[in-house]
């Protein structure tokens, strides 16, 4: 049989999560701190809105860029919120989650043998979207002591002649590592000077604790060189309803619209009926929520602190990415005797790349109640390393 | 910090302030400081605790009474509602905008003793031109809180 596949796809390894998962979905009375979704429930009026659009029969298909009033309405959003102006007709589409837009807009721009650099510890799509295209991946391995931001000699060092784009992943998962805008305009500098292309994932925009976020469309001369990509998953905890988009150069958005078009149709109709609504009266929901985890984002330093267990301050989404060398075990290691020993569920930090060696991703997106039993556990389980 | 601080503490009355200083990124003594404060200037009234009752043994009967009175001169409806809420077995009075004046809600432990109110109480009232009793069947929701809530975590164990 092997030798129908395709050996592109087969060499692609798969997702160093799911791994991890089928070890825990064996585990009947473990608590996880691996998800990587929020623990809201989509608020009521935008849930109402999909079932009145279900009622009201709107079962077809919609345009293929997606509805009118949702692109007009992400325009205004991302006027109102970055000060971007993106026209509703030629430079947004309305995508199957961020994860599509990844996907299309990389096939949209890709030759191969052009290189993308892709900053690491990060989501764990860009590199396999990135091979399925033919590109080469060039992996840059952010470090803790720059807060996990990406530097501009980093990028430098990566940059060759057959650099095609740039993957730009703030506010980061796995590390909530942001960049701020004096991070940003020294980035950008370069990729106007090397005639590069970004592709900026900020589907965590609406989620950070410092500042509010900066967009690297923002900065001069950025707006015409960026793919920018964002949804509905983090920010109004609408994980399942699969919807997200991309805004960019009208001439990148129509190659990406023909990809959609022929492999999609379109984003799902229900789904963009509510986010329509989300957009419209959502702002006060995901003050809420953001306000619930920056409290737990607090909670979580604090312990770390008092345990003793180094991390830096993460500004964005809704992870924190503790450092476990001092107990000298790799992070698959800690993380699979933390499961067996104390029943609570991390993801290991080399499941986002191989510099996620000796962190762990500890998730956020569970109430403080959940969270003060994962930490005591954890206190155990730290103690229990430390005297060995 | 005082907004984030009221919305933490109408849900969880009980958190400590060390752990109040934890999530609102504050220092214990600031917490400590702006609490009394609040408490001081009457923005915090009680510290109460939300029971689900009919999950007791324990008899009880909520009304909501709509109340409609005559103004009195100079004193608009607070001279009506003080009489009104001067009563220990009336437990909120509200002034409402539409059809009636005051929204009175009583608990009791039988139908008969809120009957006994209204009638001996609350109709004799001088400026009270009439009143309309509801009685409450059954509480879904009780101050932001769905009572007999499931509380399942729906989500997969590891998600990207």
């Amino acid at each position: 049989m092997n030798k129908f596949l395709s050996e592109k796809v087969t060499s692609i390894k798969p997702s160093g999560i799911r791994k991890f998962f089928d070890i825990v979905s064996e585990m009947k009375d473990a608590i996880s701190l691996g998800v990587g979704e929020p623990d809201f429930d989509t608020p009521w009026h935008i849930r109402d809105e999909g079932i009145y659009a279900l009622e009201r029969g709107r079962t077809f298909y919609t345009s293929n860029a997606g509805l009118k009033d949702l692109r007009e309405e992400i325009s205004n959003y991302l006027k109102r919120t970055q000060n971007v102006s993106y026209d509703a007709n030629s430079e947004i589409l309305i995508t199957v989650g961020g994860s599509e837009a990844i996907d299309i807009g990389l096939r949209a721009v890709i030759n191969p043998g052009d290189e993308v650099i892709i900053p690491q510890p990060s989501y764990v799509s860009y590199e396999p979207c990135a091979v399925l295209t033919g590109a080469k991946p060039v992996i840059i391995n952010l470090k803790a002591e720059n807060d996990f931001r990406l530097k501009p000699e980093e990028l430098l060092d990566a940059i060759t002649e057959k650099t095609k784009v740039l993957i730009l992943p703030y506010p980061n998962n796995p590390t909530g590592a942001i960049m701020e805008r004096e991070d940003l305009e020294k980035i950008a500098q370069i990729i106007r000077e090397k005639d590069i292309l970004v592709m900026s994932d900020e589907i965590y925009a609406a989620l950070t604790y410092k500042e509010k976020h900066v967009s690297i469309t923002e900065l001069e001369g950025m707006k015409e060189r960026t793919i920018l990509i964002n949804g509905f998953s983090k920010a109004y905890a609408m994980t399942g309803w699969r919807l997200g988009y991309a805004c960019g150069p009208k001439e990148i958005i129509q190659q990406m619209t023909k990809i959609h078009q022929y492999a999609i149709m379109c984003a799902p109709t229900t789904s963009q009926y509510a986010a329509v609504e989300a957009l419209k009266h959502g702002d006060a929901d995901v003050e809420t929520m953001r306000q619930a985890y920056n409290q737990r984002r607090r909670f979580l330093l604090n312990a770390f602190r008092e345990m003793n267990l180094e991390c830096f301050e993460p500004y964005g989404a809704f992870y924190v990415f503790p450092s476990i060398k001092e107990f000298n075990m790799t992070s698959e290691e800690f993380a699979t005797r933390f499961l067996r020993e104390e029943k609570v569920a991390v993801v290991p930090g080399t499941a986002f790349g191989d510099c996620g060696e000796g962190y762990l991703r500890i998730s956020y997106a569970y109430s403080i109640e959940n969270l003060k039993i994962a930490i005591q556990r954890l206190k155990n389980f730290v103690e229990k390393l430390r005297n060995e | 910090m005082r907004e984030e601080l009221l919305a933490i503490i109408e849900k969880n009355s009980r958190i400590d302030f060390s752990e109040l200083a934890v999530l609102l990124g504050a220092k214990e003594e600031e917490v400590l400081k702006e609490i009394t404060a609040l408490e001081k200037e009457g923005i915090i009234c009680g510290y109460h605790t939300l029971i689900n009752w009919e999950k007791t043994s324990i008899e009880k009967v909520t009304a909501l009474i709509e109340v409609k009175v005559t103004p009195q001169r100079g004193q608009g409806f607070d001279k009506m509602a003080e009489r009104i809420y001067n009563y220990p077995e009336v437990r909120d009075v509200y002034l409402i905008s539409g059809g009636y004046d005051l929204l009175v809600t009583l608990e009791e432990k039988t139908l008969k003793e809120i009957a006994g109110f209204v009638s001996d109480k609350l109709s004799t009232l001088d400026s009270v031109l009439s009143t309309a009793t509801h009685f409450i069947l059954k509480k879904y929701k009780d101050h932001g809180t769905i009572l007999n809530e499931k509380n399942h975590d729906e989500r997969e164990v590891i998600t990207p």
